[in-house]
């Protein structure tokens, strides 16, 4: 039901943007344009809006915009507007603490996210851009029994589906993070963690721009600053989408916002079993590299991971009401600070730089919605919540499969938006970082 | 965050309450179809705007609210005495 004309990308189609093409990235590149002080070319165009494309994703996140690249590359389709009222990865793909990982806790969810941590692998050279993909190790700390038997049953879930996944003690954990006080003196003592050596962190801003100048290569238009405000639906089907420089007529329009979700749904009637809560996150000074893995306490609501430029980013729990407002507030940093100490107590003097907002779509089990909908070519892939980064490159890898088929891939089967009306659930919120 | 002017406390900060969230009334237990019952477990309206939410002054009176607030902005128009969220 779900189809579009294939037509494969023909060189001459460009308008619009008047610049070269950007060449492909090397050593020797790098070396030539230093030696020229020469500008490098715009890394993708500037297009007229057309009036009618095959496919139009809504959101220039990681999601829509791997969903256009694997449209382009996997399938051929590159007659594909990706809009965005905003900028290229100014979303919440610019806001999250940027962590990949696959030790989840259903059989679903694990294989789901497997797939994006083996296509975060090779994305830097699919892309020819490096996404700074840092398989540094990811460590879920237990302080309490409960959590330890969670943790251990993550673990034989993780290994049965041939993941790299086990539950450590204290000595261990201090081996790999001499920083972390886990001595029996504090108020949740560590117990033990969950490790997880394939997971670590990408630069987010990379893949954003990777997809977007991969996608633009192959035909792909991407409309910044272009907001969708309304979506036309006749006899069930979709027929196009109004945008504040015009209507686009397209038989298919994917959803792809985050912290949003409900609000493009709206537009054409389908309802959606989603809250969205604000997320803070912070980041401290930059000092020099002291913190290997990436290090999750669900029981203090934090997680800390340190960057290539030595910055401490710390991401908590969601706020506790629902709200489409990004301001930072001061009760978060208070708490934060309070058990980023209580894990480290050396990060004392440590000044925080920034603090910042996004916005999650949560669902009631922490599974996200994706695929087709009640209205006939209307697709969504929405209700990421805390987890929406890490799934970015086989969400997109899906959803292209199932624009160019018109079949839902196995992978994302289990997570259609059908799935609430039958009370069929894949429940993951024990796989959060932190509790919310 | 947000500060709710509590009528029998006075403004409080949000961090004193549990968020009840969007007020909606629940279908007859007895007829109700597993669809309909599941979809007033699961969907919601979470608009960009105006929204009627209860609040429990956790750490303070101890009483149900009915709020008035702006889910963009946070701001909190209206505060009332509810009976249950």
């Amino acid at each position: 039901m779900v189809r579009a004309k294939r037509e494969p990308r023909s060189g001459g189609k460009l308008h619009g943007f008047a610049g070269g093409r950007s060449a492909r990235y090397s050593a020797f590149e790098l070396v030539r344009h230093g030696m020229r002080h020469g500008e490098w070319p715009r890394v993708w165009r500037e297009c007229d809006l057309r009036s009618t494309y095959d496919v139009v994703v809504v959101g220039a996140g990681i999601h829509g915009l791997a969903t256009a690249y694997y449209l382009a590359t996997n399938h051929g389709m590159s007659r594909v507007a990706v809009l965005d009222r905003g900028y290229v990865g100014g979303g919440n793909s610019g806001r999250n603490t940027a962590i990949v990982r696959s030790n989840y806790l259903t059989p679903e969810g694990v294989r789901f996210y497997d797939r994006s941590v083996e296509l975060y692998e090779h994305l830097s050279a699919d892309l020819n851009f490096n996404i700074m993909f840092s398989q540094r190790g990811h460590l879920t700390l237990a302080h309490s029994d409960a959590s330890l038997r969670t943790m251990a049953w993550r673990a034989e879930v993780n290994k049965l589906e041939g993941i790299d996944s086990s539950v450590i003690g204290p000595e261990e954990i201090k081996r790999l993070v001499p920083y972390l006080d886990v001595s029996d003196g504090t108020r949740y003592p560590v117990l033990g963690a969950l490790y997880h050596p394939p997971g670590g962190t990408v630069r987010h801003d990379a893949v954003n721009w990777g997809y977007a100048r991969g996608a633009d290569a192959r035909g792909v238009e991407i409309h910044q600053r272009t907001e969708v405000l309304g979506i036309d639906v006749e006899g069930g089907k979709v027929t196009g989408v109004r945008t504040d420089r015009g209507r686009i007529s397209a038989p298919v329009v994917v959803n792809c916002t985050a912290g949003h979700a409900t609000l493009v749904s709206d537009m054409v009637g389908v309802r959606m079993p989603v809250i969205t809560h604000p997320l803070q996150a912070a980041v401290t000074e930059p000092v020099k590299v002291f913190l290997d893995a990436v290090v999750v306490s669900g029981t203090l609501h934090v997680y800390v991971s340190q960057t290539d430029r030595g910055e401490l980013v710390f991401g908590a729990s969601t706020d506790p009401f629902a709200s489409y407002s990004m301001r930072g507030s001061l009760e978060f940093t208070e708490e934060l600070a309070g058990h980023v100490l209580e894990l480290m107590p050396a990060l004392s003097r440590m000044r925080l730089l920034r603090q910042w907002a996004g916005l999650c779509d949560m669902t009631p089990d922490f599974s996200p919605i994706m695929g087709v909908t009640p209205v006939e070519g209307f697709l969504v892939d929405v209700g990421w919540g805390t987890y929406g980064y890490k799934a970015g490159p086989v969400a997109g890898e899906t959803m292209a499969e199932l624009i160019a088929t018109g079949r839902t891939p196995e992978l994302i089967s289990p997570f259609g938006l059908d799935r609430f009306g039958e009370g069929r659930l894949v429940g993951e919120k024990g796989a959060a970082s932190v509790g919310h | 965050m947000i500060r709710i002017p509590c009528p029998f406390c006075g403004p409080r900060n949000a961090s004193e309450f549990a968020y009840k969230g969007e007020s909606k009334s629940r279908p007859p237990v007895g007829s109700v179809t597993p669809e309909a019952w599941r979809s007033y477990l699961y969907d919601h309206d979470n608009p960009e705007g105006w929204v009627r939410e209860g609040w429990y002054h956790r750490a303070g009176c101890r009483r149900y609210l009915r709020v008035e607030r702006h889910t963009l902005t946070n701001e909190v128009r209206s505060v009332t005495p509810a009976a249950r969220p």
